[in-house]
């Protein structure tokens, strides 16, 4: 499609340590299309942020390797380009916010400076220009100008994401990777970066691929869903298909044990056990050993993705995949 | 149902230079007997601090604690280790709660040394009893905190609080450093020692649903100060204050049929650091009016329903 801005085909990530090799991505499919917001759904150490860092290529390596497939953004190869190529596409036409702006500002320069940093790297501006840009960012995520001069630890945490996000937007990115962008954040103030992150996708046509495990947050600001499980997308649809009709047992159970505030159920009903290890994965389904209605079948071999409606696609194999 | 905890007119204030930081500015609450109070609010507002002050792990400003009827405000060291044994704390993060260097057994076994009268194959026994309750299984007796996962280290932050015993636990956001799936698997375990053994809990966290889910009340603080008070499901129906209707509000829900007005908030919250008397949500509110810069009474205008807002009912 000629609207795919983002591809990835098949990616497999490992990390390689001297006594094992943790396999973080297994087979990873994904496409983004122009102004369409992606949530990354899963928990900790499912593999989300590695995917998000391969897209900009900013995993190290090693202890990291990219073991196969492609990721192919607006028609070009990611992983074939060379490390200059790579640099004039970070920041510019891909920009991640990271999940901790505590520590993804330099603490030791000015805020407005860093943001004026990526502008003038990547446009052919002065210093002054890049400077009113910087000025116009801050004020955008709703940062008084007049704090340009100030310094990171003179901002809270919420404000130090909003400084985050205007670096991120500064030169009005094709694909925004959001990692987490309000997990450290409290509710109120994650109610305003979120407000304020739809207006500006509105208004800038950005992509976002939100990488989260609230599935509120997806529930308020996403277009389509991916859960990831170990390494996997075992499931993918619209908000419409996995909030009302969620297949795979694993999105079933992440909705299970969330407390609802509608709820009057006396016990909340969690998934049992815990995610296989990633330096030994099982070889059927990664799902099995936590499955309620995991049958035999099911350890034998990984199952296929299998398209329940249109567009929504579950890898399992009791929704009609087969081994 | 008898009174367990009372906790009178507390202050916790903090020195900074010259000036006090008001972390906890007189509270109010009685908690019962096997009873839960959430205690909701932002970072910052000061709901760890009143936890921690009550345990006395920090010293109170000016106040007055009672448990069991006994006014434990200043005990003497002999007091507060027989008090310890009544009153415990989960922590927040079980990455950075744990002894690095001390493994499970030894971890759960700590308080049962340090409270003496038991033989050591007694104490094995109970440590090994106190980590079957808290569903680890003995195969970890000897493993190191780095070996396990983040909901298995809160297991044991669990078991080391339930070692002596307690009648009232403070549990200090014990479930926010975990997946939600493991989440839950610790909310239900809380809950079922809970009805087991009749604790009262008193539950510190920012997640509006969890609290909701297993608080019998909800005390809603805003910079050191109550700001509501309620049932849970008196508070979630019917709330009074303009900030607890904003936080409510902001409650990111997974149902994408349902989407509710969301109140957005101007600004951040204030300084703690000598704050102004009056509202100290004032800047921050939509419905502010010259009488917010008055100091503002705790009303009660329906049966255990409490605040701390001159204009809630014009609202």
């Amino acid at each position: 499609m000629a609207d795919n801005i983002l591809e990835i085909r098949d990616l497999v990530v490992e990390y390689r340590t001297d006594d094992a090799v943790i396999h973080a991505v297994n087979g990873i499919n994904l496409t983004v299309q122009k102004g369409e917001t992606i949530g990354l759904v899963g928990e900790t150490g499912a593999g989300k942020t590695t995917i998000a860092r391969s897209i900009l290529r900013i995993l190290q390596t090693p202890p990291a390797k990219f073991c196969g497939g492609t990721i192919m953004f607006e028609g070009q190869d990611i992983m074939a380009m060379t490390e200059q190529q790579m640099r004039k596409i970070r920041g510019d036409k891909i920009a991640m916010i990271f999940q901790d702006p505590m520590t993804a500002l330099n603490p030791i320069e000015r805020v407005g400076y860093q943001i004026a940093e990526a502008i003038g790297l990547h446009n052919k501006v002065t210093r002054a220009e890049a400077e009113m840009k910087a000025c116009d960012m801050l004020e955008m995520v709703g940062i008084p100008a007049d704090r340009y001069k100030e310094f990171p630890h003179q901002f809270s945490g919420g404000m130090k994401q909003r400084v985050v996000i205007a670096m991120a937007l500064a030169c009005n990115p094709i694909l925004l990777l959001a990692d987490e962008p309000t997990t450290a954040l409290d509710v109120t103030i994650q109610a305003q970066v979120l407000e304020m992150m739809q207006n500006l996708k509105e208004t800038l046509g950005t992509s976002v691929v939100m990488i989260t495990h609230d599935l509120g947050v997806v529930a308020d600001i996403c277009n389509t869903v991916a859960v990831v499980y170990a390494g996997e997308i075992v499931e993918r649809g619209t908000v419409e298909h996995i909030f009302d009709y969620p297949s795979h047992p694993y999105t079933i159970g992440l909705f299970n044990s969330l407390p609802k505030l509608d709820s009057t159920e006396a016990r909340l009903k969690p998934i049992t056990g815990l995610m296989p290890d990633p330096t030994n994965l099982p070889l059927g389904c990664k799902f099995y050993e936590r499955c309620p209605e995991a049958t035999d079948k099911c350890a034998e071999a990984p199952p296929e993705v299998t398209e329940v409606s249109p567009g929504h696609q579950v890898k399992c194999l009791l929704k009609g995949g087969s081994v | 149902m008898a009174v367990l905890l009372e906790v009178r007119n507390l202050k916790k204030y903090f020195k900074v230079g010259a000036a006090q930081l008001h972390a906890v500015d007189d509270i109010n609450f009685v908690l019962d007997e096997g009873k839960t109070l959430g205690v909701v609010g932002e970072s910052g507002c000061g709901k760890t601090t009143l936890g921690r002050v009550i345990l006395h792990l920090l010293d109170l400003t000016d106040g007055q604690v009672i448990f069991e009827g006994k006014d434990c405000t200043s005990p003497t060291k002999k007091e507060l280790i027989e008090m310890r044994e009544d009153m415990q704390i989960i922590f927040q993060d079980p990455y950075s709660s744990l002894n690095p260097r001390m493994s499970v057994s030894e971890t759960i076994m700590e308080p049962l040394i340090l409270q003496g009268g038991m033989t050591k194959i007694e104490m094995r026994a109970e440590t090994l009893h106190l980590m079957e309750t808290v569903g680890l299984a003995q195969r970890f007796e000897n493993s190191y905190p780095h070996e396990l996962d983040g909901g298995r280290r809160q297991r044991i932050g669990i078991a080391r609080a339930l070692a002596l015993k307690p009648k009232f636990i403070v549990c200090d956001e014990p479930v926010s450093a975990l997946d939600v799936s493991i989440q839950a698997q610790i909310i239900n375990l809380l809950l079922d020692l809970q009805e087991e053994r009749g604790l009262a809990y008193m539950f510190v966290t920012h997640d509006l649903s969890v609290v909701k889910y297993i608080s019998d009340d909800i005390m809603v603080m805003y910079l050191g100060q109550m700001v509501e008070k309620a049932s849970s499901d008196e508070l979630f129906a019917k709330p009074l204050h303009p900030y607890t209707k904003a936080l409510l509000s902001a409650i990111p829900v997974p149902n994408i049929h349902n989407k509710k007005k969301r109140i957005i908030m101007q600004g951040e919250i204030t300084s703690p650091i000598n704050p102004r008397p009056g509202c100290r949500f004032m800047d921050r509110c939509q419905y502010v009016t010259p009488e917010c810069s008055e100091p503002q009474v705790l009303e009660e205008p329906d049966s255990d329903h409490f605040v701390a807002c001159c204009n809630f009912s014009k609202i």
